[in-house]
């Protein structure tokens, strides 16, 4: 753990170090140098740790009615977890609710396995020591669907209502500044001082962008999941606190899950 | 500006009845109040966001469309003049401030997030959006450069109030700017406005040597 932190930590210095080197330059060289770090780094991304201890956290009988989580079903079966997060979001019947990934696991840690869902949700995005259960699970199953064609269903009409629903929260301004998803989003070839934004509306880009997700953040030395994106974006939009799992949640993964059909999922994925 | 804006409106809303004919007749329709309804059941409140910062104005009404449905011309001309119309300029007529002031505004990115004290002054983090000084190269590209911007424009008395006006509340001159508002939302106080307008006019100020 500690020695994938300091790494983490020089790997950081690296890249700022690159993309302040490369100002005299293109932008476009800047790419470049990250895209060779990220090579670098394409056997050795630190979130195999936390694939590891989800697939034990999968595994271990847990929770007051102490089973494991292989008779949960992520929508291909109980247990199946091969190419199970290139179809989420998903309507699950016995919920009767679209639900993504991390919605299902706290479903089935909720209902099989017994624990509340605070207890489930302890700790929904790691900080150090602090580590999340959460995550690890995420990036076990999302790991399990890597170079699996992404494929969201719009079967169900609650399916297409999420979708339909998450395309208009993308678009939806609100708080002091009216900031919407779509304000940082929706355009393509823009950025905030030297971050690119993705422009989510367009399907190369918004591919690109979740098929990478779950992702090591190398600046926060954590892996990190859609809802904690989500939730982060929604911060700097300046709204309220975003619930975990929360309708607003599912529906935006929905529409986003959606937009990125056909292009091959990649993840846990390495990120600034 | 606004005309490109307006010409972007008419070609989604081209392209959107294309795709309409095409045949994606099944989606369901989504109206403001129901994604509003869904919001207020997916947040709690932290730190200075409370949950009504999730209802909207007349502008974020206005201005929350998708390809296809942007509003008519007639409708984004009246958000216009009523934003226009409730500017409150400084009673003492001075608009121009301290740019070194307005530097340091424009480069401070926190401010209204919940993570932020709301004790401490807001930023404007305008350079996450504007080229501004030769000096500050980590810019974004949401909004045009302003490099050179007093140089070229000058500094009559119209220009002075148009800069303090467009700071203030964006969408008096471009309707649904992707620009806060920055008086108008209360993010900005009268005279970090007025520093942040130096900062774009002063003579003396980098963006202008
Ligand atoms: C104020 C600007 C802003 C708003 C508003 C915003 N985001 Fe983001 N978003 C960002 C930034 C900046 C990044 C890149 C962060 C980074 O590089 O660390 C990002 C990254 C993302 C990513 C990951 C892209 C990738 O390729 O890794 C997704 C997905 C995303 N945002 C979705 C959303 C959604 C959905 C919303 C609306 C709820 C939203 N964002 C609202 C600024 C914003
Ligand atoms: C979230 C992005 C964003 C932020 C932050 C932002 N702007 Fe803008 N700004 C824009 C966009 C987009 C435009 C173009 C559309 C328009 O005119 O409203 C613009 C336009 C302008 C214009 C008009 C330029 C012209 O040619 O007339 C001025 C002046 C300006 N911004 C100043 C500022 C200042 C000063 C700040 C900080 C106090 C700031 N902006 C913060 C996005 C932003």
């Amino acid at each position: 753990m500690m020695q994938w932190r300091g790494g983490a930590l020089m790997l950081g210095a690296a890249l700022v170090a690159v993309s302040v080197g490369a100002q005299a330059q293109s932008g476009g060289d800047t790419i470049k140098k990250i895209e060779e770090y990220r090579q670098a780094l394409a056997d050795g991304n630190p979130a195999d740790l936390w694939e590891a201890r989800g697939e034990d956290l999968w595994k271990q009988k847990r929770g007051p009615k102490n089973v494991s989580l292989e008779r949960c079903d992520l929508g291909k079966g109980p247990g199946v977890v091969k190419g199970a997060y290139a179809e989420l979001p998903r309507y699950f019947a016995d919920a009767d609710r679209v639900m993504d990934l991390e919605s299902r696991l706290l479903h089935c840690m909720t209902t099989q396995q017994g624990m509340t869902r605070a207890e489930a949700l302890k700790v929904p995005f790691g900080d150090g020591e602090k580590r999340s259960d959460m995550e690890a699970l995420s990036a076990y199953v999302a790991g399990e669907s890597r170079g699996v064609k992404m494929n969201v269903s719009q079967a169900h009409a609650k399916e297409r209502q999420a979708y339909a629903l998450g395309q208009k929260l993308f678009y939806y301004r609100g708080g002091p500044h009216d900031f919407a998803c779509a304000t940082c989003h929706g355009e393509a070839n823009k950025r905030i001082r030297l971050q690119d934004l993705p422009n989510l509306t367009e399907t190369k880009d918004a591919q690109k962008a979740y098929t990478t997700w779950p992702a090591y953040r190398v600046s926060q030395g954590e892996l990190r999941t859609m809802q904690w994106r989500l939730n982060d974006c929604f911060r700097q939009q300046r709204f309220p606190f975003l619930e975990f799992g929360s309708d607003t949640s599912v529906a935006l993964l929905t529409f986003l899950a959606r937009n990125a059909n056909g292009a091959e999922f990649n993840a846990p994925a390495i990120k600034r | 500006m606004k005309y490109a804006t307006h010409l972007r409106n008419a070609l989604l809303a081209a392209a959107a009845a294309a795709l309409l004919v095409s045949g994606c007749a099944s989606t369901p329709r989504v109206s403001a109040e129901q994604a509003h309804d869904v919001l207020k059941t997916s947040f709690t409140e932290r730190g200075q966001a409370k949950l009504d910062r999730l209802e909207q104005d007349d502008v974020q009404k206005t201005c929350s469309y998708g390809p296809g449905t942007a509003p008519s011309k007639e409708v984004l001309d009246a958000l216009e003049k009523a934003q226009l119309a409730a500017i409150k300029f400084p009673a003492d007529g001075k608009l121009l401030g301290d740019w070194r002031a307005g530097e340091r505004i424009a480069q401070t990115g926190t401010g209204k997030q919940y993570s932020d004290n709301a004790a401490v002054p807001s930023g404007a983090n305008c350079y996450a959006c504007h080229q501004i000084t030769p000096q500050e190269i980590s810019y974004g590209t949401i909004g045009p450069s302003l490099l050179g911007y007093g140089k070229v424009r000058g500094n009559s008395e119209a220009i002075l109030r148009y800069t303090y006006g467009k700071i203030y509340n964006s969408n008096a001159y471009t309707a649904c700017s992707n620009m806060p508002r920055f008086g108008h939302q209360n993010i900005l106080t009268e005279q970090q406005l007025k520093d942040v307008t130096a900062l774009l006019l002063d003579p003396s100020s980098p963006v202008n040597k």
